[in-house]
């Protein structure tokens, strides 16, 4: 059961039209790009009119589905170990059973492999492992990790070479195409604009009571522009509903939509690092909702695009736009510019404390989050509380474990706040439910 | 005069005695020879040790403490599901173990080591903590002056601490200092892939780590009396079979974890342990421009050694390791990854599918590096070894 509001509508059309259309593109002559979210050159895809296809969207979508566990144990059975990561093992697995995607359309073969190599390693192994299995032109775009904080125009100049050099000629050539650089700008206009909604979107969560949740919710905001629909029309419009809405929850002074209504009294705001776990996400939110927890603002959020901390394309210069997005996406940045993160938004959020979300699969966000955990403690003076389960196999997930620690961590800030026990956890005032199938 | 060459089991207790000072006693030694002497660590797999050298700065490896110290602190840090080697590293930072460096080196290994750059620049301040992210891409034009400019910032950086020039005539003499050390390297694989009953695998795991702390031409010269005193023993080959180790080129597994494998009927004549004090391919060669560093990193972008930590940009990395085991007349290869290691697992379902093709026989563990169980280990080897020998295949 879900409250609908009018964007949520809009973005499962979105999602619907997209797997749609991907799998109408070879009838339509629209070459196939597989590539990654993080640092994902999406304008530049639109800007040849290919259909791009991400690689770890299916793994979440599938488990969601729950489908991921089937995909994970056929990966297992040709091979790979229990210890790597499970995005990869998922694709790998959906890959062995017919490529079937999360909507039940058969997910069309690349083109062009095009590695945007960005915030993760495991990228680099997961492109040479999906390489082997398809026959077709492979693009490396290398973005340097910014391993002192800084951007230097060093860094800018390689990726910028590397697009000149290897990715648009690697374009060009599977689409027989000349790259059009107006249209590159006005994508980069498009996304700029849809960026200032959504950024203002996130920065609405400083209010109190936040009208949006910046994790549960806010993976669903950044659906759109983290994937295909960045540069488009169809992404400002989007954007343009959806701040639309938030404005009118903010004046009516409404909480945050949850899976059960409006969430009527925010007891607690938090600010959450780290990506969820998709195989039991209704359940995992419902944890936090159901003691009045509101996540204000959120890292996961960022891994494609740091918006909300001032990011924006920029159509006058593209392709050091896109390096520099590329450049600066959550996971490529350091751990004690994450940490500073973290910390900046536990005080401009105004936030009660923060959690930690530690996903086995995924070492660019876990390893060093125990580290971190002290640094936010330290910058902040906050308590911060430490999850741990993973992205999409269900096998990690403890939902009595997790709830119990994030019942107790709670229970811990408010005895600090007041010194009092804390009282009944308040329930979503239920409003407007409809069944979705 | 003449001056008493040392035994081999004297030998062999130096390294060992070197190995096993966790406190890199013999680092210290060395820097107070001199002012200008700085030593920096280095994490695996990449470490630019001509231009670490060519500062005056000894090229450190830290391959993690092993089963040497009980890790406490470091694991503190970490979530039961990463690797081992992040948590004794830590540990022996936090111990005081690595105060005598003065600066450390994070490549682009995985997420694990690129993490941990940002937490020693917040845990050990005192540190000079540089990230080096060698190209990966298939573009050369691009990498290759992007690394010049990483590498030439690290030269300066190096040079500044150190209170020396940077001049780069410096990095002239420290690339013929490494390639000496390469070429004994080298002879030592020709060596040991002759004779692996003269060279056991303990041994010459000993004399590879002591190249991860010693100025280049003082380890080719003691690898060249450890070569010289190895051939004159004169050992029967015995009935075992010969293997490749692929998989272990970070975390370290335990020495005797090594010569458990070996007793069970392995020659390891080949392995990927040491990545970093290795060739990966020819050395750096002075270009028509004189430009050492320019060599350094064409050098680098010439590697012709694949492993895990670099894209396989061809999708070659199977055939190569294929032609490898017959290059080196090894029988099998034995897959020792340690456990949660992203590159070296994901890598082994691509590599195996080209063993199976040339019908290579292999066998696959996991471990940690402080694994104190060696029995199912030395089990599956034997059992790996014996299978090869009565049916040439596993």
């Amino acid at each position: 059961m879900i409250k609908k509001e009018p964007s949520m509508d809009a973005q499962k059309d979105l999602l619907a039209g997209y797997f749609a259309r991907l799998s109408r593109a070879k009838d339509e002559g629209r070459p196939v790009v597989y590539t990654f979210v993080p640092g994902n050159l999406v304008e530049l895809m639109a800007a040849f009119d290919v259909a791009p296809v991400y690689p770890e969207v299916n793994a979440l979508q599938s488990a969601m589905r729950q489908r991921s566990g089937g995909f994970i144990r056929e990966a297992e059975r040709g091979g790979h170990s229990e210890d790597v990561c499970s995005y990869v093992k998922c694709d790998l697995g959906m890959l062995a059973k017919g490529n079937v995607g999360p909507t039940g359309d058969t997910i069309p073969p690349p083109d062009l492999l095009l590695l945007s190599f960005t915030g993760c390693f495991t990228f680099m192994k997961w492109f040479e492992l999906l390489r082997e299995q398809y026959d077709c032109e492979v693009a490396m775009l290398h973005v340097p990790y910014v391993g002192d904080g800084v951007v230097t125009d060093a860094m800018r100049a390689y990726v910028v070479e590397q697009l000149q050099r290897e990715v648009i000629p690697k374009l060009e050539k599977v689409t027989g195409k000349r790259l059009d650089l107006d249209k590159l700008r006005a994508q980069l206009a498009r996304s700029r604009q849809a960026e200032e909604d959504l950024a203002w979107v996130f920065k609405s969560a400083r209010q109190r009571p936040s009208p949006i949740d910046a994790y549960f919710g806010g993976v669903y905001y950044i659906g759109p522009i983290f994937t295909s629909f960045r540069g488009s029309e169809d992404a400002c419009r989007y954007y343009a509903m959806l701040r639309g809405e938030v404005e009118e929850r903010l004046a009516a002074g409404l909480g945050p939509i949850t899976p059960e209504g409006s969430l009527g009294d925010e007891k607690f705001r938090l600010v959450v690092e780290g990506p969820p776990n998709w195989t039991s996400f209704r359940d995992f939110w419902k944890i936090f909702y159901d003691e009045g927890a509101v996540c204000v603002a959120s890292t996961y959020t960022q891994v494609g695009g740091t918006y909300e901390r001032g990011f924006r394309h920029d159509p006058a210069n593209p392709l050091e736009s896109l390096a520099d997005y590329c450049l600066s996406c959550y996971t490529n940045l350091p751990l004690p510019q994450r940490s500073r993160v973290l910390a900046d938004m536990v005080k401009e959020y105004d936030a009660d404390g923060f959690v930690i979300h530690s996903v086995k699969s995924c070492n660019s966000f876990s390893a060093g989050q125990l580290h971190m955990l002290r640094e936010v403690e330290k910058l902040t003076g906050v308590p911060g509380g430490f999850i741990e389960s993973d992205l999409v196999d269900a096998r990690y997930y403890g939902q009595a474990n997790i709830k119990n620690r994030i019942e107790s961590y709670l229970q811990m800030l408010h005895a600090r706040r007041t010194g009092a026990p804390p009282p009944a956890a308040p329930r979503p005032e239920r409003i407007h439910l409809e069944v979705v199938s | 005069m003449t001056t008493t060459q040392p035994s081999i089991d004297e030998l062999v207790a130096d390294l060992e005695a070197r190995f096993e000072d966790v406190t890199l006693g013999h680092v210290r030694a060395w820097k107070d020879g001199d002012r200008h002497r700085l030593a920096i660590g280095c994490l695996p797999v990449f470490a630019p040790r001509e231009v670490i050298w060519a500062a005056g700065a000894l090229p450190v490896f830290v391959r993690g403490a092993g089963d040497r110290i009980e890790t406490i602190r470091g694991d503190a840090y970490y979530q039961s599901y990463i690797c081992h080697l992040p948590r004794s590293t830590l540990e022996l930072g936090l111990l005081g173990h690595l105060d005598v460096l003065d600066g450390m080196v994070f490549p682009n290994t995985c997420d694990v080591i690129r993490n941990l750059s940002g937490m020693w620049q917040t845990s050990f301040p005192q540190h000079l903590v540089r990230f080096i992210d060698p190209p990966q891409t298939a573009e050369p034009a691009s990498a290759a002056a992007y690394l010049h400019h990483e590498l030439t910032a690290l030269f300066r950086d190096l040079c500044a601490r150190n209170g020396v020039e940077p001049d780069l005539a410096r990095l002239h003499f420290a690339i013929a200092d490494v390639a000496a050390a390469n070429a004994a390297m080298r002879a030592l694989a020709v060596a040991r892939q002759r004779e692996p009953w003269n060279l056991p695998v303990d041994e010459v795991y000993l004399l590879k780590r002591a190249a991860d702390s010693m100025p280049p031409r003082d380890w080719a010269e003691l690898a060249r009396r450890y070569l010289d005193a190895a051939a004159a023993r004169g050992r029967k080959p015995e009935d075992r079979i010969r293997v490749c180790l692929v998989g272990s080129f970070c975390e370290q597994p335990p020495r005797a974890l090594l010569r458990a494998a070996e007793k069970a009927g392995c020659y390891i004549v080949d392995d990927d342990l040491t990545l970093g004090v290795e060739p990966n391919g020819p050395d750096p060669l002075l270009g028509d421009d004189g430009d050492p560093m320019a060599a350094v990193v064409a050098a680098w972008l010439r590697t012709t050694r694949p492993s895990a930590v670099r894209y396989d940009e061809h999708g070659t990395a199977g055939r190569i390791l294929a032609d490898r085991v017959a290059a080196v007349g090894a029988d099998g290869v034995v897959f020792a990854a340690p456990s949660f290691c992203d590159p070296a697992l994901l890598d082994q379902p691509r590599l195996t599918r080209v063993l199976d093709q040339r019908n290579i026989p292999y066998t696959s563990f996991k471990y940690a590096e402080n694994t104190g169980q060696f029995q199912a280990i030395r089990e599956q080897a034997g059992t790996f070894a014996d299978s090869v020998k009565l049916w040439g295949t596993a």
